[in-house]
């Protein structure tokens, strides 16, 4: 079912863990539907002034492939610079992981996703003008996640209910 | 490759040697067709009917109540289809939110046919409340279709009780007791219809039968040659009829011996997750198949974890959304209210013949590292009840 690079990825997940002092976070997925990636990035100028992604990291909640996209994502987004990393889509995370089954095809896209969202939060932060791109894409997840909110807003009410506890 | 400690048997179960070698001649030399007059296909016959005998002898029917098929998805459909085409005035059927989807998609196929459904909420334990269903019942409920026992929470429903309420309202009620049948004793006098499963008893997959009482009315599914007295047609499976009959008379020769065992193999395993903090058992905890115990694992997903100890060289299953076709958590965990936060964290962990005491401490051992590895990068906490 997966490739022996998913398994890799899977088995010795790269960059994984909480950074202390990331200069932006992205959050993207719901526990309900089975996914939650949360993707860290440091920022810092080098010596030309561009700014380079120093170091990612990841905590993401998921299937083997929500794992392993999330550690290649992570690997292929290191090092890169903001405008390099904001191209990097999922199909690429999928290639380089030697392809995915279909159905899990949108584990790759959410790890994506998460490191726009974290690259989106870093200039928004910052108070930086958004590549259009880049704002669609946030808009995009923006949309998605409103979707799976109220997707699953009823049920989890309904637990808030039984429990007594929210989110 | 060494065997996997093997904790998967609500899935399927390996082939009993026995078993192989009540089969293998039907294979070879005795390959006739139970139809044929010659020899061979008495020989054939006689092999055929031998099965159906064993079968009606432990389950105290009579032969003619058992009808061979390809298998429980074929019986569940038989039992719901057959009952409901073959009902004059009776239209409505009653099940629950836990069936497997052999009946569950059924009844809501029969649904889309005009046939009224009625769908039963259970317990945050699995168990159908017998009032709710004497509630349900109505004057043109015609059938009544609850598991005896769960596939994926081992819960075990009160047939008996329910059979017999069914009966002195003349509603037939089936039981899907594919998990069941040759682990506990079944209530055989308050049941018209039951469906059974080789394959989950050390027997060949593609096989199994239908119990159908003496004067309960089915229209056939498959229509042909007549076969099974015109409620089944299609030549025999012999071989694997075969086989059904001897893994039925190794399972009811074992069975109280072997409940013992497993029941003690659950104890400890309950016992043993209680010890990983953040988990919880999912269905009841003591009236329970002996074989199955699921549990919830807090801030990971099931997928993951299955693979982990998979790497680790035990086989197990989830019911993540993860692991499903459609995306789905399992509608049985949502039916007994498994919090959405854990519910994608679930295992489940199912022993059979051939489980031994060592697997199960190996089992222990190897579980909190599989956690604690795929808790290492989850953004979630044990204890949260964030849900993004």
């Amino acid at each position: 079912m997966y490739t022996d690079r998913v398994m890799d990825h899977f088995r010795n997940p790269r960059n994984m863990g909480k950074m202390d002092d990331p200069s932006a976070v992205g959050r993207v997925g719901r526990v309900a539907c089975g996914d939650v990636m949360w993707f860290y990035i440091k920022v810092e100028p080098d010596g030309d002034g561009r700014e380079i992604i120093t170091d990612v990291s990841w905590e993401t909640f998921g299937c083997t492939a929500a794992i392993a996209t999330s550690s290649m994502v992570s690997e292929i987004a290191k090092g890169k610079t903001l405008e390099e990393a904001v191209t990097i889509t999922n199909r690429d995370a999928a290639e380089q992981l030697g392809g995915l089954p279909p159905i899990k095809m949108h584990c790759s896209a959410l790890a994506a996703d998460a490191l726009n969202e974290a690259i989106y939060a870093y200039l928004t932060e910052r108070g930086r003008e958004i590549p259009e791109a880049l704002a669609k894409r946030h808009e995009r997840v923006a949309k998605e996640m409103a979707t799976l909110d109220k997707r699953y807003q009823n049920l989890l009410e309904a637990e808030g209910e039984q429990t007594g506890s929210s989110q | 490759m060494t065997r996997p400690i093997y904790l998967d048997h609500s899935a399927t179960t390996r082939v009993a040697p026995e078993v192989v070698a009540a089969m293998e001649p039907y294979m070879g030399d005795r390959f006739g067709n139970p139809s044929s007059l010659h020899a061979l296909g008495r020989e054939a016959r006689a092999a055929v009917e031998h099965s159906r005998e064993t079968i009606a002898m432990h389950l105290g029917a009579n032969t003619k109540e058992i009808v061979f098929t390809a298998g429980a998805t074929e019986a569940n459909n038989l039992a719901l289809i057959g009952a409901a085409f073959a009902s004059e005035e009776r239209r409505h059927i009653i099940t629950t939110a836990i069936e497997h989807h052999a009946v569950l998609h059924t009844a809501q196929w029969l649904q889309s046919q005009g046939f009224p459904v009625t769908v039963l909420d259970v317990d945050a334990a699995g168990r159908v409340d017998v009032d709710a269903v004497r509630q349900a019942l109505r004057e043109d409920t015609l059938l009544v279709s609850i598991m005896a026992g769960n596939n994926e929470i081992g819960t075990l429903q009160p047939i008996q009780e329910i059979g017999t309420m069914c009966r002195e309202r003349g509603v037939l009620f089936h039981t899907d007791a594919v998990q069941a049948f040759g682990k506990v004793p079944l209530p055989m006098d308050s049941v018209d219809l039951l469906s059974v499963s080789a394959h989950k008893l050390h027997g060949p997959k593609g096989v199994g039968f239908l119990y159908v009482r003496r004067g309960v009315k089915l229209v056939p599914l498959l229509h042909g040659g007549g076969h099974e007295g015109g409620r089944r047609s299609g030549t025999e499976n012999v071989p694997s009829i075969v086989g059904l009959g001897a893994a039925t008379e190794i399972a009811f020769s074992e069975m109280e011996k072997l409940a013992t065992r497993l029941r003690g193999f659950r104890a400890r395993l309950i016992e043993g997750v209680a010890g990983i903090p953040g988990t919880r058992l999912n269905g009841h905890p003591t009236e329970s198949l002996p074989h199955i115990a699921n549990f919830s694992f807090e801030a990971i997903e099931g997928e993951g974890l299955v693979l982990k100890l998979d790497e680790l060289g035990v086989a197990v299953s989830t019911g993540s959304a993860c692991s499903s076709p459609d995306l789905e958590p399992s509608h049985v965990l949502r039916a007994i209210g498994v919090p959405m936060s854990t519910i994608h964290g679930s295992l489940r962990v199912s022993t059979g013949r051939g489980t031994t005491p060592e697997e199960i401490e190996a089992f222990l051992e190897h579980l909190p590292g599989a956690v604690e590895a795929l808790r290492a990068f989850s953004p979630f906490k044990v204890g949260d009840r964030r849900v993004h």
